[in-house]
């Protein structure tokens, strides 16, 4: 409440450096329960793709559809084999997806592996428990995230890029910037990059698409809602697009967590905990 | 690596315990424990109430033209009751079979499937939505199940509709495998609940449940009782295999089946 929504105030520290209040509380408290809830709908989300591991375009699709994407297990002699389908494109994927290693060990035809589910042995219904619970709180917390992020400025302040920002020469000058890992200092640390920009407000409409995509699959929602389905093209559709959707998150914080350790972890997973981040100096060269 | 799996699984569990709230971190075996799994099964309420907040206008499920009907509708869980009873009807062609409508109604049902077919029907070409995450269209021809519950008779204090039917699928831990389940009334008057014969036009097949299935559009397949022979009105569930109103219920399945 005391919050201030100045941008960041500089609160120098003995020894001189330059340290920001760069996160509010707000931020703080739903990126960590957005993280444990994302984890665990990813986790039971996998544990429900094992029940059917075959993902459809349209309204309906079944075993006797084509499917667009699925996960699969053939038999080489007495060898299990996994494989993975999109599209045309087929790969052996024996290990991680349609064969792998079961908690117990033992070699198995299952589209998900056991470590990355939940519960980590196969049970649908214990694997929906966990997912429309969390869903819960996911949605609750992701609404407290945007409506404090559009009342306290963050949105406006730190997240939609300048005008000077979107200039392709701009954005060209940040992709260069990090491919070279050459990572902001000084005062260019005290904000978000362009990059930065985009990859934070892309993964919020990740989330916002799965919660659509999620409600979208529920035959009861269908009938408040039936304008969804033909936004996504169809249930099976908006499970495609729910898993795809995961995938790409995945991505994201594949990504997020290499700039994390890139920039300096400690500093920077202080800041998500108490606020308060160390400016990089500028180089003096 | 192996090993290291397992340190990851249970960071990320005493995560999610100190999201809950107020639950001790005692480890990944104390989540799965009946406690805990009640807490997650708290979400079920949650989610009931705020459909039925949602559906209080009883909208109906979407319904499609031929043209989107699937190719082939996948046929699920039972697909030939085994019991003699049952077979000797699929011998006959179910003409000694009878559909009974019992409990707290004040006039019980006895009705052939010729009495059934005299009734006015309903025709409707929906989407089937398996828990297992996949989908089929089909088209369903059957009696409304509110107007039947009406002929009934109902008293004040039912609640319930159960489904008893003539599949054993497999065993609880009790020995039962009998497959039943049940709806309240909310969903029992919806119209486009109905007790189906014909399916894709045709008489309905073995495998999709003959004689008669309920139709329960805006809930799961699992809710979608095959091989009715009789339903029961009550005013509570307690009395039926486990308690929790429906096989799959029974075996760790919500027993609201909308999402």
């Amino acid at each position: 409440m005391t919050e201030t929504v100045s941008p960041a105030v500089a609160a120098p520290e003995p020894g001189s450096q330059d340290v920001v209040y760069r996160h509010k509380l707000t931020t703080r408290v739903t990126h960590w329960i957005n993280a444990v809830c994302f984890t665990l709908l990813l986790m039971s989300g996998l544990q429900i793709l094992n029940a059917h591991p075959a993902l459809y375009w349209g309204e309906f699709g079944a075993d006797g559809d084509r499917a667009f994407i699925e996960f699969f297990a053939s038999r080489d002699g007495d060898e299990l084999v996994g494989h993975t389908r999109v599209g045309p494109l087929t790969v052996t994927t024996t290990g991680l997806f349609g064969v792998s290693n079961g908690s117990d060990g033992d070699v198995r035809a299952i589209a998900m592996p056991s470590w990355a589910t939940l519960p980590s042995f196969r049970d649908l219904a214990t694997g929906r428990r966990w997912h429309f619970f969390f869903a819960w709180v996911f949605v609750i917390n992701g609404l407290i995230y945007v409506g404090a992020s559009l009342i306290n400025g963050h949105l406006r302040r730190d997240l939609l890029p300048k005008r000077d920002e979107i200039k392709p020469r701009h954005i060209l000058q940040d992709i260069w910037n990090h491919m070279r890992l050459k990572l902001p200092k000084g005062e260019e640390a005290k904000h978000y990059n362009v990059l930065q920009k985009g990859a934070y407000l892309g993964v919020t409409v990740l989330m916002l698409l799965m919660v659509l995509t999620g409600l979208t699959m529920s035959p009861g929602f269908n009938a408040v809602v039936p304008g969804l389905l033909d936004l996504f093209g169809g249930r099976q559709s908006a499970r495609t697009i729910h898993f795809i959707c995961a995938f790409l998150t995945v991505a994201f914080i594949v990504v997020h967590l290499a700039m994390v350790l890139l920039a300096g972890p400690i500093n920077e997973i202080r800041s998500m905990i108490t606020g308060r981040y160390v400016v990089p100096p500028e180089d003096k060269s | 690596m192996k090993k290291k799996l397992l340190t990851r699984r249970s960071v990320l569990t005493a995560g999610a315990v100190a999201a809950v709230g107020g639950l001790t971190v005692a480890g990944y075996r104390s989540l799965i424990a009946p406690n805990s799994l009640r807490i997650l099964e708290s979400a079920e309420y949650v989610t009931l109430n705020a459909q039925r907040a949602l559906l209080a206008n009883q909208p109906l499920a979407r319904e499609f033209g031929v043209a989107d009907m699937s190719p082939t509708f996948k046929a699920n869980g039972t697909t030939n009751p085994e019991s003699q009873a049952y077979q000797a009807m699929v011998q006959n062609n179910f003409s000694t079979w009878r559909l009974k409508i019992d409990g707290l109604v004040t006039n019980p049902v006895n009705l052939s499937m010729a009495d059934l077919k005299r009734l006015p029907q309903r025709t409707q070409i929906t989407r089937h939505d398996c828990v297992e995450g996949w989908s089929a269209i089909g088209k369903w021809t059957g009696v409304p199940l509110g107007q039947l519950l009406e002929k009934a008779g109902m008293a004040d204090n039912a609640r319930y509709v159960v489904f008893h039917c003539a599949d054993d699928y497999y065993e609880a831990a009790d020995g039962s495998a009998r497959y039943y389940e049940s709806i309240d009334l909310f969903d029992a008057f919806h119209p486009q609940t109905i007790l189906a014969h014909t399916m894709n036009d045709a008489p309905l097949k073995v495998a999709h449940g003959a004689p008669l299935r309920l139709r329960v559009e805006r809930q799961l397949g699992y809710k979608h009782a095959k091989y009715l022979m009789r339903i029961e009105v009550t005013d509570k569930l307690s009395h039926l295999g486990q308690g929790k109103g429906g096989f799959w219920p029974d075996r760790g399945y919500e027993w609201y089946a909308g999402i």
